[in-house]
């Protein structure tokens, strides 16, 4: 019933001569809430990477599903600021930038669009600084505003980097709550290092350390740990989310 | 009376140049700024000295080999630096010194005196012909329907390159095209500014905008103005003073960004003493 999304298909990819992921296997459906986890430097950021086509797989395929195609693709929060904070752009500029995607060239915004990107800010709690520059804000303020910039476009797969390094702790549970919401209308894939905050949110883990695990429930058994042999917390999810965190 | 059309003449190609001077500078310059390739731009001006002695020497036009060379070499720089095989820096400091080399040499080469080479240093509105005048018209009309029409992509392409790349296969063209017209406007300013001050001719105007207005079509707007006003009374001082163009326009410039400064400062004193 649920629809694939994005499937990928024995991907392989290595910076020069260094391998960093290594016959990934994947499905993402459509309402699914993948939490990727693994150590630093096991290749999560460039899975994402991967599956947006900034950089390009040396082998395997990626098919991309019927509503991926012709829908409003895919939405991205990467994990650090990629543009310069100091540039003169506003918060609704960036934020109207998501739509981009579904712009030819010409790239007009139109009333409906600047109504929109309204209502996101206003959604996320910075209707005042939607004038501002980037460089008047918190680091959590922006990372709301580059979180808008992903969501604007109702795309359908959701890909988030490392999304609460800058969250303030303020607006962690507004931001765990939104995700949920959020994920009524589409797939997320959701980096973390961060288990113990992601683990109440997830539906399954991908666990990345070159190669890629999947977990289909949110459980993870010490098993699939040494099997796999990545140096990761352990995480179970019984009635009552929990982690366990053990050394191997 | 022979008198009064040469002063006609001079005021007239003084006040056009100044109006498409400070359009194409204040468009490309407003874009040099806000994505930081002042250094870059300075190494692009510095380079096209090359192109100006090879042109000497093979007798061609020296603003058309500036242009190919300043082309070329600032092309070269952003493909190298597309592809992350260099330091961009390190690479713009050599491209910046071999290009006047190559400057050097060809004109030391060439037989006879070039008697408008301070003029291609310097800038010097006395030697600006109306070809030179057409090409800058041209160029503003250019850069006014290219921005215009592109606003967008091309803000965000130059704002976050790589979420640009998340949706657009067309980064690297953009980037490229842009790139090629940032070398063309800084060669066809030369002739009101001079390769030694060009920069700032393109960088000062913005950075006054940028005082005031945090918006970019804004800052562009305000550049040009601002670019007009600096440049048609640093014209007229030098023409009073009888003192190279380039010199008393970037001189004007530098005078009226102090002051726009020194006028926000004052302003936001008064501000928070108030809220105080």
């Amino acid at each position: 019933m649920s629809e694939c999304l994005l499937e990928l298909n024995s991907i392989s990819f290595a910076y020069g001569s260094s391998i960093v992921l290594q016959d990934i296997d994947l499905k993402v459906y459509d309402n699914d809430f993948i939490g990727v986890i693994g150590p630093n430097g096991g290749g999560k950021t460039t899975l994402l990477k991967v599956i947006l086509g900034l950089v390009r797989h040396q082998k395997g395929k990626i098919i991309h599903g019927k509503s991926l195609q012709d829908g409003n693709g895919i939405g991205y929060l990467p994990q650090i600021t990629t543009g310069d904070n100091n540039f003169p752009v506003t918060v609704k500029d960036v934020v109207l930038s998501g739509l981009m995607m579904r712009k030819g060239l010409r790239s007009m915004m139109t009333t409906a669009d600047r109504k929109k990107a309204s209502g996101v800010i206003d959604e996320l709690g910075l209707n005042e600084l939607a004038g501002s520059s980037l460089n008047e804000l918190s680091g959590g303020q922006l990372q709301r505003v580059f979180l808008g910039r992903a969501v604007i476009g109702d795309p359908r797969l959701l890909l988030l980097d490392e999304p609460g390094n800058f969250v303030d702790s303020s607006f962690e549970n507004d931001f765990y709550d939104k995700l949920r919401l959020l994920n009524n209308r589409m797939a997320i894939m959701m980096v973390s290092h961060d288990v113990g905050t992601i683990s109440a949110h997830i539906k399954s883990f991908a666990c990345v350390n070159r190669k890629l695990h999947y977990h289909p429930s949110s459980e993870i058994t010490n098993e699939d740990l040494v099997a796999y042999g990545c140096p990761i917390q352990l995480i179970t999810h019984g009635e009552v989310p929990h982690t366990v965190l053990k050394k191997h | 009376m022979e008198g009064s059309i040469f002063q006609y003449e001079f005021i007239l190609k003084g006040l056009l140049g100044a109006v498409f001077a400070s359009i194409t500078a204040g468009i490309i310059g407003t874009y040099i700024v806000s994505k930081r390739m002042v250094f870059l731009s300075g190494g692009i001006a510095h380079a096209s000295f090359g192109g100006i002695g090879i042109g000497y020497f093979y007798g061609i036009s020296p603003v058309l080999g500036a242009a190919i060379f300043s082309i070329l070499s600032a092309l070269g720089i952003e493909f190298l630096s597309v592809r992350q095989k260099i330091r961009e820096d390190s690479a713009i400091g050599i491209l910046w010194a071999f290009g006047m080399a190559i400057g050097i040499i060809f004109i030391y080469l060439t037989p006879g005196y070039t008697p408008d080479l301070m003029s291609y240093l310097f800038g010097s509105i006395l030697t600006v012909s109306y070809r030179d005048i057409t090409a800058l018209a041209t160029m503003s009309v250019f850069l006014i329907l290219y921005f215009g029409i592109f606003y967008r992509t091309i803000l965000y392409i130059s704002y976050d390159e790589q979420f640009a790349r998340t949706y657009s296969p067309y980064v690297n063209i953009f980037k490229y095209i842009t790139t090629a017209l940032i070398a063309l406007t800084i060669v066809l300013n030369i002739r009101m500014a001079g390769v030694v001050l060009v920069i700032s001719l393109l960088t000062i105007p913005p950075n006054i905008a940028m005082i005031f207005t945090k918006v970019y079509k804004r800052i562009m707007v305000a550049s040009v103005f601002t670019g007009f006003i600096g440049t048609s009374i640093g014209y007229s001082i030098s023409y009073k003073a009888g003192i190279p163009t380039g010199a008393s326009i970037i001189f004007t410039l530098t005078v009226i960004w102090i002051l726009a400064k020194s006028v926000k400062q004052i302003s936001v004193r008064l501000h928070t003493d108030k809220n105080l």
